[in-house]
């Protein structure tokens, strides 16, 4: 009997196996989060085909990054390896990092520049919107070998993603679902976007931390407001933001991204609130030179602090006059990387060009901040070892996702939570 | 080399209150990585121009800052003489450091190289005017709590 011929190599898998993301009981609330969802392993991946390629925008890379034709830079979504990359029409674009044909990396470095991309391993080529161009000896050597099948080199090229470039960002999605990033922000979250990026930047430092904990626990940490001062002494002491000066929090209409506020109040000055708890926060701890909290008004506004997140991953800070990016990266289970971007901005006077650099001591891996959201994470982490079954308690401010005009409440968390639980349903 | 050897007892054995003493009253400390230092992306992990704000670090590490308990092991190289600047002399000098943590974990934390201007004091006493700690990696694990 005779072999039937080979399909052709551009068949795509038709209804791949999809990895089930464990079921959320039907009647759990927004204020309840089950802790398997930060350990269970086939959960971890159903996140990747649901969240990070699913009806989102994933940050990719900074215009500023790619600034000519050829410019290239290497990145993740969720753990998919990216290519961003800038075409000669100045447009960009973003494909996966995998070859078509045995899988290798397609672009090994951080970065760089290139006229197409070659694959090292069997030289494979591409061009800058990633489109598979040419098989080396496609045709064999003299009338033998080669590539006998039929191949539809569009079928089997990278997956393409759409970028949506944003006041010098660039994200990517790898669904054709995901709204306009400006509608997928809302118009309260956008404006704060544009409220900090209101110049060209000017990238001053990057480092990487890596996180011993679950992805979500560190982006939960972003979105609560309500631990802010009660966990950092930097914060209390120094009045930077406290939940007894004026603030609140933006949620976007979908709940996942968010933008929290602290604006100066001279009524916190009398506040006994902390003291009366006996919060250590509020503490006599003062500074041999305080040079370092010499902050000045440079956004023209009475906010202090600006702490913005993008779902699923991506945040954008201002405290005082110290800007920053960070991009949360999931490695496994329990491991996360932690990408940070100290930035200012190209006219930065010198003056200010120090003050930042003083200020970013509160930031990063040794930040007087920020070291505690590093090690915080893993202590949850390492807490719920033996509580896969338990819940923990997200209420503070209700059990609903919308804005608030406090900060003592966790709404932004929770409208993570909704954001998730939509993508994973 | 006496310096150096003095330095790394005074972080890894302490009290680290004596870690400012190294330097001048005026002075640069930064932390930061090959990369970024190669670049010249002048931000630091840690970044510190005088004394007192070098004093800072370790008072907000004793009474401010959350961290697990934790502590280094330095081994320093030989010092690279490279010249002179500002009559004071550059020297190049590789480091790494083991952290070992509370629960009596040893991992190796970084690698790099000080990059320093040494001034010598009137009473002979060598002070550092500037020191850049340059890690040869990007990845730091968890959190960067001591200096290095």
């Amino acid at each position: 009997m005779a072999e039937s011929p080979p399909a052709p190599l551009a068949a795509p898998l038709a209804n791949a196996p999809q990895h089930l993301p464990r079921p959320w009981p039907d009647d759990m609330p927004l204020s309840r989060v089950p802790y398997w969802v930060y350990q269970d392993a086939a959960n971890y991946r159903a996140e990747q085909a649901r969240v990070f390629e699913g009806p989102n925008w994933n940050f990719l890379c900074l215009e500023a990054d790619i600034p000519n034709r050829g410019d290239y830079r290497t990145t993740h979504v969720g753990q998919m390896p990216v290519i961003v990359v800038r075409a000669a029409d100045g447009q960009i674009n973003a494909f996966e990092n995998r070859c078509s044909h045995r899988g290798s990396l397609i672009a090994f470095d951080d970065g760089g520049n290139a006229k197409f991309f070659k694959c090292i391993y069997h030289a494979w080529s591409y061009d800058l919107a990633g489109n598979l161009q040419g098989i080396a000896f496609e045709r064999g050597v003299d009338g033998a070998g080669g590539m006998r099948e039929p191949v539809d080199k569009a079928a089997i090229g990278p997956r393409k993603l759409r970028v949506a470039r944003l006041n010098g960002l660039v994200f990517g999605t790898c669904s054709g679902a995901t709204p306009p990033i400006e509608d997928y922000l809302g118009p309260d979250v956008l404006g704060r976007v544009r409220r900090v990026l209101k110049a060209p930047i000017r990238v001053m430092g990057r480092f990487t931390q890596m996180l011993p904990n679950n992805w979500k626990l560190y982006v939960e940490n972003v979105k609560d407001t309500y631990h802010a001062s009660l966990l950092h002494l930097f914060f209390g002491t120094f009045r930077i933001t406290r939940l007894t000066q004026g603030g609140g929090v933006f949620v976007s209409p979908d709940g996942g991204s968010h933008a929290s506020y602290t604006t100066d109040n001279a009524r916190d000055d009398s506040s006994t609130a902390y003291r009366d708890q006996g919060i250590r926060t509020e503490s006599q701890y003062r500074l041999r030179d305080p040079s370092l909290l010499d902050a000045v008004n440079e956004f023209g506004d009475d906010i202090r602090v600006q702490i913005l997140g993008i779902f699923p991953g991506f945040i954008l800070q201002q405290i005082s006059n110290c800007l920053a990016m960070r991009q949360v990266l999931p490695k496994a289970i329990d491991q996360t990387e932690l990408n940070w971007t100290y930035f200012g901005f190209t006219d930065d006077t010198p003056e200010m060009n120090r003050r930042r650099l003083k200020q970013q001591n509160l930031v990063g891996p040794a930040g007087f901040v920020s070291m505690e959201d590093g090690c915080v994470g893993g202590f949850v982490q390492r807490g719920i070892a033996a509580a896969e079954e338990k819940v923990s308690v997200v209420a503070m401010g209700g059990s609903t996702a919308e804005s608030q005009v406090t900060r003592a409440t966790e709404t932004s968390v929770r409208g993570f939570w909704k954001a998730y639980r939509r993508c994973m349903s | 080399v006496a310096l150096n050897a003095d330095y790394a007892s005074a972080i890894d054995d302490g009290p680290l209150e004596r870690w400012p003493d190294f330097f001048t009253e005026s002075c640069l400390y930064k932390l930061t990585t090959a990369e970024n230092h190669a670049r010249g992306f002048e931000a630091g992990l840690m970044y510190a121009d005088s004394r007192a704000m070098l004093a800072d670090r370790i008072s907000a590490l004793r009474e401010a800052n959350i961290y697990e308990r934790q502590r280094y092991r330095h081994l320093i190289g030989l010092p690279l003489l490279k010249g002179e600047r500002d009559g004071a002399r550059e020297v190049e000098t590789p480091f790494l450091v083991v952290r070992i943590m509370r629960d009596g974990r040893m991992d190796l934390f970084a690698t790099g190289r000080y990059l320093d201007l040494v001034e010598a004091q009137a009473d002979g006493k060598l002070l550092l005017r500037e020191r850049l700690a340059i890690c040869d990696g990007a990845r730091f694990d968890t959190l960067v709590a001591l200096p290095i």
